[in-house]
């Protein structure tokens, strides 16, 4: 049995999670929130990791009921992500390693939250589609890499929610994205906002700057609610990505749909998946937020996958990059 | 549609072959998305089955081979078009012929010198694909003597579902057009990643004005970044 510990502090989420091979031992997170009008800020988001990460850790080590000297191997995120954050975090996991004289591997973000959805839905082969806020990728595994079927072009699906949100002044508790889909629920009236696909890539910047320039005439003629225009981005968007994710599937005739990633817990975007599979007799796996979210665990199920096939990081490579793309990472543990 | 067989079903439309006015047809239905809202799915099937029937009718006055549009019906959302025969998908071509003959450079020189002279033609006359991949390029007629001649490639190519096409004239939406080929070549052919490369070159000869070509290859690179450089944070 192998103990794998996971750091992830990749942008406002801050998590540690500890897994005994495939179980789940604990997951804890802790969120840097802002107030409403306001995103985070790399300076700020990393002060917020350096004063909790040491009681995340000892809240995942109690929940656990284990003790630093039982883990086997120390996992973290290398990237993608904000610089000042990832540094912080992979501070303490190198210091933690160190101190106990423990292997450490460097996990790519992505690939966690891949690999996490398909150990937690018992998914095989699935076209995956990771969407958050940083990130908004149509993924299929072929000949060792998650190679990117589609993915925007422009900002990430859960960048716009979040600035979309920030126009209306909407709270950031529990989180941005949690508070259009709840006000979307009392949404009447469409909105024409801008559709564009291409290909298999998709564009959000367009749909934001068009609701910018018309958003205060909108309002005050009361053509639109904010809980119409909170419906109308949730239709058009989660379409846009529906669409896409069908087209890979079409073009790699697959039957399995993943979603992972901050906005894969939104239960509209998982409704209206679900009837895209239905349509073509596919499946759908999703996860709710205490895995959709970045946290933990999802570092150490990649880390340990990683650790069992090639071996920990050497300590020269230990380091952390911004810019780290999923097709990039070699997949030794699959065939 | 009686007498219609369906015959393949994509992301977006059902396929069904059959004759119509005596002629072998194709239809392509654009079944309502239940995903979707129903307003916007009207308004983007309508959009797209007009957007279609335009494109393809200015890319066979271009002198690109593409299917002919028999009849559109909107109400029924759906296009009639020439079946094309003895055709085979590029992608399944490629997945047949190159997986086994990877290292053939005269397959990838048709290929290459097909597609590049054919997407040249299209952006030449302003008409966005929005689409490009292989699983939308049929190849007519093929056999090995028209691989080994291959400077009259483009004579064997189809290009099929104009579906997310549009009539623009910016270089934005042509380097965007090119980078969707790339991507979609890199996921679905990644044994062959050289042959992108080589339908640009052939792309970038054909490309009869200098001037545009060249901004439409810096712009690619451009958009080839923003994909690449964006902040990606978790």
């Amino acid at each position: 049995m192998t103990i794998a510990v996971g750091f992830e502090g990749s942008a406002n989420k801050l998590g540690v999670g500890i897994i005994r091979d495939q179980d789940v031992l604990s997951n804890v997170r802790h969120t840097y929130i802002t107030p409403p009008g306001e995103g985070f800020l790399p300076r700020e988001t990393a002060q917020h990791h350096r004063e909790c990460i040491l009681n995340v850790l000892q809240k995942a080590l109690d929940e656990a009921k284990i003790m630093l000297k039982d883990v086997d191997v120390i996992c973290y995120t290398k990237g993608p992500g904000m610089g000042a954050p990832l540094t912080v975090t992979a501070l303490v996991a190198r210091t933690v390693a160190q101190i106990y004289n423990k292997p450490i591997v460097a996990v790519n973000h992505c690939i966690g939250h891949i690999e996490m959805g398909r150990l937690i839905t018992r998914s095989v082969n699935p076209t995956v589609l990771y969407v958050s806020g940083g990130n908004t990728q149509v993924i299929a595994y072929s000949r060792q890499r998650y190679r990117i079927f589609g993915e925007t072009i422009d900002i990430a699906v859960g960048n716009c929610l979040d600035r979309f949100a920030r126009l209306l002044k909407l709270s950031n508790d529990p989180s941005p994205g949690y508070n259009i889909e709840q006000l979307a629920k009392k949404g009447i009236k469409l909105a024409p906002l801008p559709y564009v696909v291409k290909g298999m890539d998709v564009s959000f910047s367009g749909i934001l700057s068009y609701i910018e320039e018309h958003l205060s005439g909108w309002l005050d003629s009361k053509e639109f609610t904010p809980e119409d225009l909170c419906f109308s981005l949730q239709e058009t968007v989660f379409a846009m990505l529906i669409e896409i994710t069908e087209r890979a599937m079409a073009h790699a005739k697959s039957s399995e749909v993943l979603i992972v990633g901050g906005v894969g817990c939104n239960e509209k975007l998982q409704d209206m998946m679900k009837v895209m599979c239905k349509e073509r007799n596919a499946v759908l796996y999703a996860t709710d937020e205490r895995f959709c979210i970045d946290n933990g665990v999802m570092i150490a199920v990649a880390g340990l996958l990683q650790y069992k096939t090639q071996g920990h990081t050497s300590w020269a490579e230990t380091t952390c990059v911004q810019r780290y793309r999923t097709d990039d990472v070699h997949i030794s543990w699959r065939e | 549609m009686n007498n219609f067989e369906l015959i393949a079903q994509g992301a977006e439309a059902r396929v069904y072959k059959g004759i119509y006015l005596g002629k072998p047809t194709l239809i392509k239905e654009r079944f309502e998305k239940k995903y979707r809202h129903a307003d916007l799915d009207k308004r983007l099937t309508k959009d797209r089955i007009k957007a279609e029937c335009r494109a393809i009718i200015r890319a066979k006055a271009a002198g690109i081979a593409t299917p002919a549009i028999y009849l559109a019906n909107l109400e029924r959302r759906c296009i009639y078009m020439e079946y094309i025969e003895d055709a085979i998908i590029l992608k399944e071509f490629i997945d047949k012929k190159v997986s086994k003959e990877i290292n053939d450079d005269r397959l990838l020189n048709f290929i290459a010198q097909g597609l590049g002279t054919i997407i040249a033609k299209l952006h030449l006359k302003n008409i966005i694909h929005g689409d490009l991949t292989t699983s939308n390029v049929l190849l007519k007629n093929i056999d090995d003597d028209h691989i080994k001649k291959y400077e009259n490639a483009a004579n064997n190519f189809v290009i099929i579902d104009f579906g997310l096409a549009r009539t623009e004239s910016s270089v934005e939406d042509k380097a965007v057009d090119l980078y969707v080929l790339e991507r979609s070549l890199l996921s679905a052919h990644s044994e062959i990643p050289r042959l992108f490369s080589k339908i640009f070159d052939t792309y970038q000869k054909h490309y009869a004005n200098k001037n545009q070509c060249k901004e439409i290859v810096s712009k690619y690179k451009e958009v080839q970044l923003r994909g690449r450089k964006r902040l990606m944070i978790g």
